[in-house]
């Protein structure tokens, strides 16, 4: 092994110039011949799309005739139709749903398995078991624990404490909760892994010294574990309000945007001019309502990110 | 060597420390060391629940006669079994057919995920060509760019793809292909052959390894941690997807689990379709129980990256 290394200098010494340039357009040809399946996928299934949207929301294209140049016209008949208000109040609706739901959750549970010394494997196991289940499997098994009859799964629960029967997915008012509460069943044990990743990762020092300090486990929690763990729930956070703006199998399974349009989602709504219309696919409008979203999480990710750069370097 | 799954830290901590918010002190006191062991069980239950529930009343509910089902849906012990449930779901409604295209899709999809993520992995990680950096910020600038935006212009790439014009509506291509420009995969990939020690490749160099040699008899078989990760990921992913596959396979004959299930839903007696739901269900827990190391670490490891 050393005198490879040693002898590798003195022959790069002597003939420099040709073997260099002899192996860079070997190895030139060997990188491009395994660059050629990631060129090719990502050529034409990832960038090319991309550079289409924004060629698709200037124009009016259906598939059938040429496309034709128009301007701004797609974005302003998405701003003029009514559901799109309706979509951006139910999936701003839902965002905070989720919040308030899918976000403590998964930072008790992770703070409290933590502590686990024993079978913690078996913990994490049960937290992420709904993450495997297929998602359209899980929603057509929860559409009919959300049963509206007083022998509904849930109702039946709730029959148990004398409250309920519940409407779920039959009531404008109780739809969407109902979906988010799905949802977070669906989603939370990833995070609940995530946060567990981060929380090993604390020094235990930090403990030790805050103890020497006289910390009770409350305020160990609250002045260790939980600012170590900032950044984690900070990224976490805004991951999943871009996943809940685009928000599609749940709603489209649970209710088909209704009852009363009262879970119509932006993702729903995309689908619906593009694949859902009876004159054909309006594939313009789509296009631009996907960048309008785009967009916005664009802008509200980067003020996110200047808004906890400043919280974090305050404190 | 630096391994990227090491459960060791820069500084030498161990990633699952001797203690944690409780010290020995806290867990020597009688009053915090019951109350904790009350939590722990109460946690332990709540997630038994939440968790295990759900799947235990599919399983139960799939050998339980369908009317037992919906006059008792919480009854413990069901009235009569009926184990015919499955038969009926496996042969009547076909469920067997859209299973072996589930199947398919997934075997399709790992195949081109790990091939275009292994060599561009190498290609940008160990050989780094002139463009390499170009490349990779590329393919970081993807991650930016969310999903919802590709949908329609990826529908209409696959309805013609531009070059070649090929029409790849109804083949499994449609769903193939796509799965590989997967930005995710590439960066792990890469990440992992940017840590593997170099001296190895330059002596195989020196022993007159040309970079095909070198990435199937070398770098192949010492990423195969990673690979792991990543299969277990294809596999899983493609499972749950619903929205593309409904999207570009029109023919019922060949769609999939996904795609099939909430249209017989409606036309389905309830005991033989929570069978169908339970058989759809089977492959990813299994995959899940037999592989969960992989599957834990993997939750971590993306959740890092993201952050």
């Amino acid at each position: 092994m050393g005198s490879i290394t040693e002898a590798a200098p003195a022959t790069k010494t002597t003939a420099r110039p040709r073997a260099a340039r002899f192996r860079l357009t070997q190895e030139g040809l060997g990188s491009f011949v395994f660059l050629l399946p990631f060129l090719i996928t990502f050529g034409l299934f990832a960038w090319f799309p991309i550079l289409r949207a924004f060629v698709m929301s200037v124009q009016d294209t259906n598939l059938v005739s040429e496309p034709i140049f128009v301007g701004i016209e797609n974005f302003q008949r998405v701003l003029a139709d009514p559901l799109f208000g309706i979509a951006i109040r139910n999936t701003a609706w839902f965002a905070f749903l989720a919040l308030i739901f899918g976000f403590p959750v998964p930072i008790i549970l992770a703070v409290l398995m933590s502590e686990v010394r024993r079978y913690r494997g078996l913990y994490s196991a049960l937290a992420y078991l709904p993450v495997v289940v297929p998602p359209v499997v899980a929603v057509l098994l929860w559409r009919f624990f959300y049963g509206a009859s007083p022998n509904g799964v849930f109702n039946t629960i709730l029959g148990w404490v004398g409250l309920g029967p519940l409407p779920w997915l039959q009531n404008s008012a109780t739809a969407m909760p109902s979906i988010v509460i799905e949802a977070t069943w669906a989603a939370a044990g990833a995070t609940v892994i995530i946060y567990l990743a981060a929380l090993v990762g604390v020094r235990p020092e930090l403990y030790d010294a805050a103890e020497v300090d006289g910390a009770s486990i409350w305020q160990k929690i609250r002045y260790i574990t939980l600012p170590q763990i900032r950044n984690v729930l900070f990224v976490v956070l805004i991951l999943q309000l871009i996943a809940t703006a685009q928000l599609f199998t749940e709603p489209l399974l649970f209710t088909g945007g209704g009852p009363a349009n009262s879970t119509m989602t932006v993702l729903l709504l995309i689908y619906k001019y593009a694949f859902q219309n009876s004159l054909g696919g309006d594939y313009g409008m789509a296009a631009a309502l996907s960048l309008m979203l785009a967009a916005f999480l664009a802008v509200f990710t980067a003020g996110y990110y200047w808004l906890t750069r400043r919280w974090s370097v305050d404190s | 060597m630096r391994r990227p799954f090491s459960r060791r830290r820069p500084g030498g901590h161990r990633t699952a420390p001797d203690r944690g918010i409780l010290s020995t002190a806290d867990w020597s006191q009688r009053r915090i060391r019951w109350s904790v062991l009350a939590l722990h069980a109460a946690t332990l239950i709540f997630l038994l629940v939440i968790g295990l529930g759900p799947i235990l009343w599919m399983l139960k509910s799939s050998i339980t006669p369908t009317l037992d089902t919906l006059r008792q849906p919480m009854a413990l012990w069901p009235n009569g079994f009926d184990i015919t449930q499955f038969a009926t779901a496996w042969n009547k409604v076909h469920i067997d057919r859209y299973l072996f295209n589930t199947v398919a899709i997934a075997f399709g999809s790992w195949l081109v995920q790990i091939v275009v993520a292994t060599t561009a992995g190498y290609a940008l990680g160990v050989l780094r060509p002139r463009f390499s950096g170009v490349l990779t910020g590329l393919v970081i600038a993807t991650l930016f760019v969310p999903p919802i935006v590709l949908l329609v212009p990826l529908y209409l790439t696959v309805v013609d793809v531009p070059i070649v014009h090929w029409r790849l509506i109804d083949s499994y291509w449609a769903v193939w292909l796509p799965a590989g420009a997967s930005a995710l995969n590439i960066i792990l990939m890469k990440r992992f052959f940017d840590n593997l020690p170099r001296e190895i490749f330059e002596a195989a160099r020196v022993d007159g390894a040309g970079p095909f040699r070198l990435f199937w008899s070398i770098v192949l078989p010492m990423s195969r941690p990673i690979i792991g990760v990543v299969s277990v990921f294809a596999v899983i992913a493609t499972w749950k997807d619903y929205l593309w596959p409904l999207l570009v396979l029109r023919d019922p004959d060949i769609q999939p689990l996904s795609v099939r299930l909430p249209i017989l839903a409606p036309t389905t007696d309830l005991g033989v379709f929570i069978a169908a739901l339970t058989i759809s269900s089977l492959i990813p827990i299994a995959l899940f129980l037999i592989f969960q190391r992989l599957f834990l670490q993997g939750a971590g490891v993306t959740g890092a990256l993201k952050g």
